[in-house]
C-alpha cells in the first residue's frame, strides 16, 4: 500500500488508540485531519474541526481528561497558537499528542515548502521551566511508529508529546504494509485503584507519575494552570511549589533511556559523523553511502528523539570522530546543542539551509570535502 | 546506486502533475513490487504556479527521496521544460507535451501533444495527465503498462474508468507511433503541429 507520511501519522494514531481529534486545517498537515475525519467516526471516535488552533488544543486537553486518547495536528503558525495550552497540558499533566509538520517560517512563511525551524519552539515555545518530549520521523513507516510511540510516552508520563516532521516527510509517499496482526505495544495511562475519596490526584510516586482518573467516573479533582498542590488546588507554599516543579522534571529525566532513541549507521569506525534528523537524515544517509564508496570513513547518527536532547548518543560519536557535521534546515538549532555537549572535545561543523528546499546529499558531500581538505 | 531510477514530472498547478506522480508510484511500488518514494513540490496557489512531482524507483530501500539527476523528465509546460531540462541526465529521456512546449531543448525528445489529444479526442483536458502516463509507460521500461492501468483504475473516481482507460490507451498509441517515427529517422525533422495531430 502506498501511504503518505501524514496518512501514516493518522493510521498510527488510530492504532495507538486515539479516539479524539480536534484541529484546524493547515498545509502541510491537513491530510492528517482529512484521514481522521473519515476514519475516526468509523471506530466510534470523535473528529471536530475547531475555530482555531487555540481551541483545538483546548478541546484535546478536555477530551483527554475525560479518558480518551487525543491528538491534534498542525504546522508552524498553528503551533504558535497552541503554545499557551501546551503549557496547560504540561502543568496539569494531561497526556496528548501534537503533530507539527514543519514548513518555512516565521509567520505564515512558506506553506508548501519544508523547514526544520520549529525545533527550539517545540522545546521552549511555551513559557515556564518545563520538560518536553519531542520525536522525529524521516520515513513513512517511522511516521506510523513514532505516532504510536508518542501516544505511549504521553500516557506513560502524563505529558504532551510532540511529533515533529517536515513537509518532505509529511507529503512523501512510500510503500507500507498496514498489518492489523502485527504486534504493537500499546501503553494506557495508569488509573487509580483506591476508592474516590482516597484519591490524591497529584500525589508523588517513585516514578514521579501519579495515577490519572477519568473525569466522570466519580473521582473528583481540580485541574488548573496555576501551580498546584497534590490535590490540584492552587498553592503559594514554597515547600509545595518546589517539589511539584521538580517532580515534573524528574518524571522525564529519570526515564531518559526509555524515551530517547537514535539510529547509528556506519558510525563504528567513522572519522566524520553526520548528526541529522527528519528528511535531512535521508540525504545524509545517501551522502554516507557515496562517501564510503570513495573510501572515506563517514557515518550517520540519526536522532529520533529530539528532546530531551540525546546527550549519550552524541557523546558516543564524539569520542570516535574527528569531525561532526550537523546539517539542518534552520540556522543551527540542533548544532548548538551538539556543540554544548561537545565542550571542545572535537570539531563540530554546522550546515544550514533556509531556502525552502531540502539539503541535498551533494551539499553534505561538499561539506565533507571542505572539512577534509 | 546502480538500480536507482529517477523520474521528474513538471507542469503548472491544475494539470494533475502530482496525481500523475502518485499513480506512477503506485504502479511501480504496489503493482510492480519495487521500492518507491514519491515527493512533490508546489506553490501556495490552488491553480497556476509551478507543480513538480518526483518518483524514485529502486531495487533497494530509498534514502534520498528526491531526484538528483533525473533519468526521465516529463514536462507539460514550457517553464518546467526550461527549468528542469538542465538537471536531466545526459543519457536521460525527455518527454514533452508539445501542446505547450514549443521550444524543445533536445531534438531527441519525444514530443506528444497530450493536452490536444485529451481536448480533441475526449473533450476533456483533464485527462491530459492520464494520456501522458500512458505514453510514459511505453517509453520507459521502468514500469509495466499493466501496472499503470491497474493503478489508474484504482485511483480515478468511480464512473470515469472508461474515460481514463481510453485516455491511457490513446497515450500508449501515441507513444508507439512516436517510437516508430524515431526508428525511421534518427533525428526526426521538425513536424508541423497540424500534421502531427493528424496522425492521432
Amino acid at each position: 500500500m502506498l501511504l503518505q507520511g501524514n496518512e501514516a501519522v493518522a493510521e498510527g494514531a488510530l492504532r495507538a488508540g486515539c479516539r479524539f481529534f480536534a484541529g484546524y486545517p493547515i498545509t502541510p498537515a491537513t491530510e492528517i485531519s482529512e484521514v481522521l475525519s473519515v476514519r475516526l467516526p468509523q471506530v466510534d471516535g470523535t473528529f471536530i474541526q475547531m475555530e482555531d488552533e487555540i481551541a483545538s488544543l483546548g478541546a484535546v486537553i478536555g477530551a483527554s481528561l475525560a479518558g480518551v486518547k487525543s491528538m491534534t495536528a498542525t504546522s508552524g503558525p498553528g503551533f504558535s497558537l497552541m503554545q499557551e495550552n501546551l503549557g496547560l497540558a504540561i502543568i496539569a499533566e494531561v497526556p496528548c499528542v501534537i503533530v507539527n509538520v514543519m514548513r518555512g517560517g516565521p509567520s505564515t512563511g512558506l506553506p508548501t515548502f519544508p523547514a526544520q525551524s520549529d525545533v527550539m519552539q517545540a522545546r521552549w515555545g511555551t513559557h515556564g521551566d518545563h520538560p518536553i518530549i519531542v520525536l522525529s520521523a524521516s520515513t513513512v513507516r517511522e511516521c506510523f511508529d513514532m505516532t504510536i510511540r508518542a501516544f505511549n510516552l504521553s500516557e506513560r508520563f502524563r505529558t504532551p508529546v510532540i511529533v515533529l516532521i517536515d513537509e518532505v516527510v509529511g507529503h512523501m509517499r512510500e510503500k507500507m504494509a498496514l498489518d492489523d496482526e502485527e504486534e504493537i505495544e500499546i501503553f494506557n495511562r495508569v488509573k487509580p485503584t483506591m476508592p474516590p475519596e482516597w484519591y490524591i490526584p497529584y500525589e508523588d510516586t517513585p516514578s514521579g507519575v501519579s495515577p490519572m482518573a477519568n473525569f466522570g467516573e466519580g473521582y473528583r479533582y481540580h485541574v488548573t494552570g496555576l501551580t498546584h498542590d497534590v490535590r490540584g488546588f492552587p498553592t503559594s507554599r514554597p515547600d509545595e511549589i518546589g517539589p511539584f516543579i521538580s517532580r515534573l522534571h524528574r518524571k522525564i529525566s529519570s526515564h531518559f533511556p526509555e524515551i530517547q532513541t537514535a539510529e547509528y549507521f556506519q558510525t563504528e569506525d567513522a572519522e566524520i559523523t553526520i548528526v541529522a534528523y527528519g528528511c535531512v537524515a535521508r540525504s545524509a544517509k545517501r551522502a554516507v553511502i557515496e562517501a564510503r564508496e570513495k573510501g572515506r570513513k563517514v557515518g550517520l547518527l540519526k536522532l529520533m528523539t529530539i528532546w530531551p536532547f540525546m546527550r549519550t548518543a552524541v557523546e558516543k560519536v564524539l569520542q570516535t570522530s574527528k569531525v561532526l557535521i550537523v546539517p539542518e534546515m534552520n540556522m543551527g538549532q540542533i548544532s548548538r546543542e551538539v556543540k554544548r555537549v561537545n565542550r571542545g572535545i572535537t570539531r563540530v561543523v554546522a550546515l544550514n539551509k533556509v531556502d525552502g528546499t531540502i539539503i541535498t546529499p551533494m551539499e553534505i558531500l561538499s561539506r565533507i570535502q571542505e572539512v577534509v581538505s | 546506486m546502480g538500480s536507482r531510477y529517477e523520474i521528474r514530472l513538471g507542469g503548472s498547478g491544475g494539470q494533475g502533475i502530482i496525481l500523475m506522480g502518485i499513480i506512477l508510484a503506485e504502479a511501480v511500488g504496489v503493482y510492480d513490487h519495487k521500492f518507491v518514494a514519491q515527493t512533490q513540490s508546489y506553490g501556495p496557489e490552488a491553480r497556476g504556479g509551478s507543480s513538480k512531482s518526483e518518483v524514485i524507483v529502486s531495487d533497494e530501500e530509498i534514502d534520498y527521496p528526491k531526484a538528483m539527476k533525473p533519468d526521465l523528465l516529463l514536462v507539460m509546460n514550457q517553464k518546467s521544460c526550461d527549468d528542469f531540462f538542465p538537471d536531466l541526465d545526459p543519457e536521460g529521456l525527455l518527454i514533452v507535451d508539445s501542446t505547450f512546449v514549443t521550444q524543445v531543448p533536445n531534438p531527441r525528445a519525444f514530443q506528444i501533444p497530450f493536452t490536444r489529444i485529451a481536448r480533441e479526442k475526449f473533450k476533456r483536458e483533464m485527462v491530459a495527465n492520464i494520456v501522458a502516463l500512458g505514453a510514459l509507460s511505453q517509453l520507459t521500461p521502468i514500469v509495466s503498462s499493466k501496472a499503470v492501468e491497474a493503478a489508474v483504475l484504482a485511483r480515478v473516481p468511480r464512473g470515469t474508468e472508461k474515460l481514463n482507460r481510453d485516455a491511457l490507451k490513446a497515450g500508449m498509441a501515441a507513444a508507439m507511433r512516436a517510437k516508430k517515427e524515431r526508428l525511421k529517422v534518427e533525428i526526426p525533422p521538425e513536424i508541423p503541429k497540424e500534421d502531427l495531430l493528424d496522425s492521432y
